[in-house]
């Protein structure tokens, strides 16, 4: 139960104020946009997928058009059936899209409509009015009243495996002829990371000869080049038919500790049904954990480490030595998604940081373990690990914790800037600053990034704070 | 090209010229239909939010507390209350066996942590579904704390934005009328409808006491609990905005006879013309128009050469628009003319019958007027009539630059401060900045 902390007079501390989290709709509607020609549809009131709509296009800046069934009093009391077929029909007849997802908001949840009967009446008789009524549609269920939008965004995964790959069409038998010779399909689902991140595991994947299908893939659809004419849902994601394929794969790799701990994953789906073995573990943020990473594609695929990516080790460790001194005890404080969180304090505990706080507004119950199993004898004293933490929590805790830096996304900025100390951007939302969509986090390479940044935040303080003001670090 | 307007709505879409002026309006958004609207209790939050010294609690999931925290630009003198996002975050046990203990607790919680001078509590969609009588707990946590603890009925499915704001105005309303009047100067004024955003309020501020009229009270930017309970004291209500606070107004008058007027500060002839009619109000004293005139013609004197300058470079090239309100649509196609740009295209969310009517009678032949219109429809009539510069708010920007045009924002998140006259100053510098950028001539859509 959140917050059994008393206040000193008494009164049970139980609202939450400046939330570390989202709702489960929003994760939802990202993780549809990463399947090719799919039309994110909330079943719920008109103010939901706007909000939403607004809220991504400030991280991401780019379209995203999120469809609703506006549902008014009338539908709340009668139920929303009605409207969800009329808008299926409407949009669908718009933006003709290649599949719908339905992702269900908190109004749909309690007054309790079931979509998966409505989306089968629907279905008999769409005909007349749907323009195209065979197209596929996939439904989760994310009552916002529970989790974070993390739980949404893995809802997509795992229906989207079970809904389409697993049951939707049967698998054509010549389905090897589609993939390119001398190339191993592999299934990657690496959880939210920036579009940078994923288009980065496509490239390493490649150089071991592995052809994956990411899902959801959304680096084209929600980083996507000017147009000359507007695209209705802009191209790229992950094609369906690949995802069809997801089951002759050679394996699966899915990324997060904490969502391999609760289980119930795609992965797992593909393994218990399809008999896809199943490398789980954390997301690839420095040298250890990208190890595991590169190690298991060696495996899978049979061939070394590519030379560049050994390169690339190296010269992360070669900044690792170059950069050690300003980072060697430093405070810091994470916050964010509960996988992304884990990631960062690998890292950061492998270059000598100290994490003081590890913080998500997400309630698992699986940080604190996932926690340690990444500090694991690089650390001389345990951080503390908070869940279901809000940004007042965090700003309790800080002002004893005396961080040098914080690193998550920008909510974190007010709180930064009245400490006077630095906020290293990483995660969602960034949307003080430009190109947070594409900062790079994850394998050797966004590990170096990582580096960077973080290296370069704590000596521009040390300049900053200088009576001196050094011009050669 | 295809037409992308969906069945249903080609009655909310007007070309002016062609046919008799009809448009339909005031509608629920279409299902599937991707409206660039909100809800209920975004219209509600619009208007009740800037008021800084009072606590804001959304009950609710954490959704919508969060994707509205500190997301819109209306600036304090003082205390920053509304710059915090509180939420009751219910969860499913609190679904099923109701929130209102939580909620009073929330309250109870943050009071004493914050002590604001008053609470706000939304609902949201779901707490009209659980059915948690709001009402009562308020009254119970008033009784209590002793400071007005305030419901707002704002469930997100009950309507559309315009809802958001009856019912946010509804809320205020509790409070007019409690505070003390007695040192109130005849020659004084409420500013309704201004958000504060970018400060814009503090300029508009100090256009009214340069002539010597008193602000009693900022409803809402830079709004303050205490003002806002007197404001019934002040002799007039200027009315910024078509919809936001004119329920309020209306309420007013009709219970404490504040009469109101209807103004815009966009743009130079709106702004002066809004200075005017409030001095022609206080006729009483002729000194008031007096110092308005010089106001306006000192402010002029200065704006002027600096707007022929941007004019040179802006003649000719043509402006889409669409924002939440149509009355401040009116003043654009104003202040768009001054620059020497045709406007062809004009749509707002949440238009009445007559603001479109006014819009139709203004517009030159062949614009487009739209009502409640959605990313697909804008972007085609964008790429139609070749547009320069689109002015929207966040959700119409990515629209813009990926069809590689210019954009400024005209929304609640905007950084600049573009009422008044040194407001239209920056407008005019802001679309020149953007219009005039070389970037758009490596874009596609010029070069193929
Ligand atoms: S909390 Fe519920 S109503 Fe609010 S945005 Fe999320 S799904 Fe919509």
């Amino acid at each position: 139960m959140k917050h059994t902390a008393k206040l000193k007079t008494g009164h049970p501390y139980i609202s939450t104020t400046n939330a570390c989290k989202l709702c489960k709709p929003l994760g939802a509607c990202i993780a549809f946009r990463g399947i090719e020609g799919t039309m994110p549809f909330l079943h719920g009131s008109q103010g939901c997928a706007t909000y939403m709509r607004r809220y991504i296009i400030s991280h991401f800046r780019e379209p995203i058009d999120i469809a609703s069934s506006s549902l008014s009093e009338k539908h709340a009391v009668y139920g929303g059936g009605s409207n969800l077929k009329l808008g299926l029909n409407n949009s669908i007849g718009k933006y003709a899209p290649n599949a719908v997802g339905v992702a269900t908001t908190c109004l749909t949840e309690t007054i309790g409509d079931d979509v998966s009967m409505l989306l089968r009446e629907w279905r008999v008789d769409a005909d007349a009015e749907c323009p195209n009524p065979e197209i596929p549609v996939v439904n989760v269920s994310t009552a916002s009243y529970s989790g974070t939008h993390m739980e949404g965004f893995h809802a997509v995964v795992r229906e989207t495996i079970a809904q389409v790959a697993l049951t939707d069409v049967p698998i054509p038998e010549s389905a090897d002829e589609d993939i390119k010779i001398g190339t191993k399909p592999l299934n990657l689902m690496p959880g939210f990371v920036s579009t940078a991140d994923l288009r980065h595991l496509r490239d390493i994947c490649e150089d071991f000869g592995l052809e994956p299908t990411i899902l959801p893939d959304y680096s084209d659809t929600l980083d996507a080049p000017v147009m000359a004419e507007y695209e209705k849902l802009t191209s790229g994601g992950t094609s369906l038919q690949s995802i069809r394929h997801m089951p002759q794969a050679i394996a699966s790799i899915e990324f997060g500790r904490v969502l391999s701990a609760c289980g119930d994953t795609g992965g797992e789906l593909l393994q218990e049904k399809a008999d896809v073995p199943l490398y789980a573990m954390g997301m690839p943020i420095g040298v250890r954990e990208s190890d595991r990473f590169f190690n298991t594609l060696s495996r899978v695929s049979h061939r070394p480490i590519p030379r560049r990516h050994d390169l690339e080790r190296g010269r992360l460790l070669d900044a690792y030595a170059d950069g050690h001194k300003y980072l060697f005890g430093k405070r810091a404080i994470v916050y964010g998604e509960e996988d992304l969180v884990v990631g960062l304090t690998a890292f950061l505990s492998e270059i000598g940081v100290q994490p003081v706080l590890c913080a998500s507004g997400g309630s698992s119950g699986y940080l604190k373990d996932a926690i340690a199993a990444v500090t694991d004898g690089l650390l001389r004293e345990a951080p503390q690990v908070r869940d279901d933490v809000d940004f007042f929590d965090i700003a309790q805790d800080a002002l004893t914790l005396k961080p040098d830096f914080l690193i998550g996304n920008s909510k974190g900025y007010s709180f930064a800037r009245e400490q006077g100390i630095p906020l290293i951007r990483v995660g969602f939302p960034i949307h003080d600053r430009m190109g947070g969509q594409r900062i790079l986090h994850l394998g050797y390479r966004g590990s170096q990034n990582l580096f960077d940044l973080t290296v370069n935040a704590i000596i521009a303080k040390k300049q900053r704070d200088s009576p001196v003001g050094y011009g050669y670090i | 090209m295809e037409p992308t307007v969906l069945k249903g709505r080609e009655t909310q879409i007007y070309r002016k010229g062609k046919e008799p002026f009809a448009i339909e309006c005031n509608k629920q958004s279409l299902a599937g239909a991707v409206s660039q609207r909100a809800c209920v209790f975004c219209g509600s939050r619009v208007v009740l939010y800037p008021i800084a010294d009072a606590l804001h609690l959304v009950h609710g999931p954490v959704g919508c507390a969060v994707y509205t925290w500190d997301i819109r630009g209306a600036l304090s003198s003082g205390p920053e209350l509304h710059r915090l996002s509180f939420s009751t975050d219910l969860q499913e046990r609190d679904v099923i066996f109701g929130g209102e203990e939580k909620l009073k607790n929330a309250l109870l919680e943050l009071i004493e942590r914050y002590e604001p001078k008053a609470a706000f509590v939304y609902s949201t969609c779901i707490v009209g579904i659980i059915g948690d009588n709001l009402e009562a707990i308020c009254n119970q946590v008033t009784e209590v704390t002793g400071i007005p603890v305030i419901p707002v009925q704002s469930e997100g499915f009950k309507g559309n934005k315009r809802a958001g704001y009856n019912a946010a105005c509804k809320a205020m309303f509790r409070l007019v009328g409690t505070g003390n009047t007695s040192d109130i100067s005849p020659h004084s004024i409420n500013i309704l409808g201004d958000f504060n955003l970018a400060g814009e309020i503090w300029i508009i501020r100090q256009y009214f006491e340069k002539m010597g009229v008193q602000v009693v009270a900022n409803i809402t930017g830079d709004g303050r609990v205490a003002d806002i309970s007197r404001s019934h004291g002040a002799a007039l209500n200027v009315v910024q905005c078509s919809g936001a606070t004119l329920d309020l107004a209306k309420m007013m008058q009709d219970t404490y006879g504040v009469p109101f007027e209807r103004v815009s500060y966009f743009g130079v002839e709106d702004m002066a013309e809004a200075l005017y009619k409030i001095a022609r109000f206080f006729k009483d004293d002729p000194e008031i128009l007096k110092r308005a005139q010089l106001l306006v013609r000192e402010e002029l004197s200065v704006l002027y050469p600096k707007l022929l300058e941007y004019r040179k470079d802006l003649e000719g090239k043509k402006a889409a628009i669409y924002v939440g309100g149509s009355f401040k649509a009116f003043s654009l196609v104003k202040a768009f003319r001054l620059l020497g740009m045709d406007v062809v295209m004009v749509g707002s969310q949440t238009g009445t019958k007559e603001d479109y009517e006014e819009l139709q009678e203004i517009t030159d032949e062949g614009t487009i007027i739209v009502d409640d219109s959605n990313p697909l429809e804008l972007s085609s009539f964008l790429q139609e009539k070749d547009v320069d510069i689109f002015v929207g708010g966040v959700k119409e920007r990515p629209i813009a630059y990926k069809l590689g045009l210019g954009f400024c924002d005209h929304n609640h998140e905007r950084k600049e401060a573009l009422e008044g006259f040194e407001g239209m100053l920056n407008f005019a510098r802001e679309v020149h900045s953007t219009v005039m950028s070389p970037v758009w001539q490596f874009m596609p859509r010029r070069t193929g």
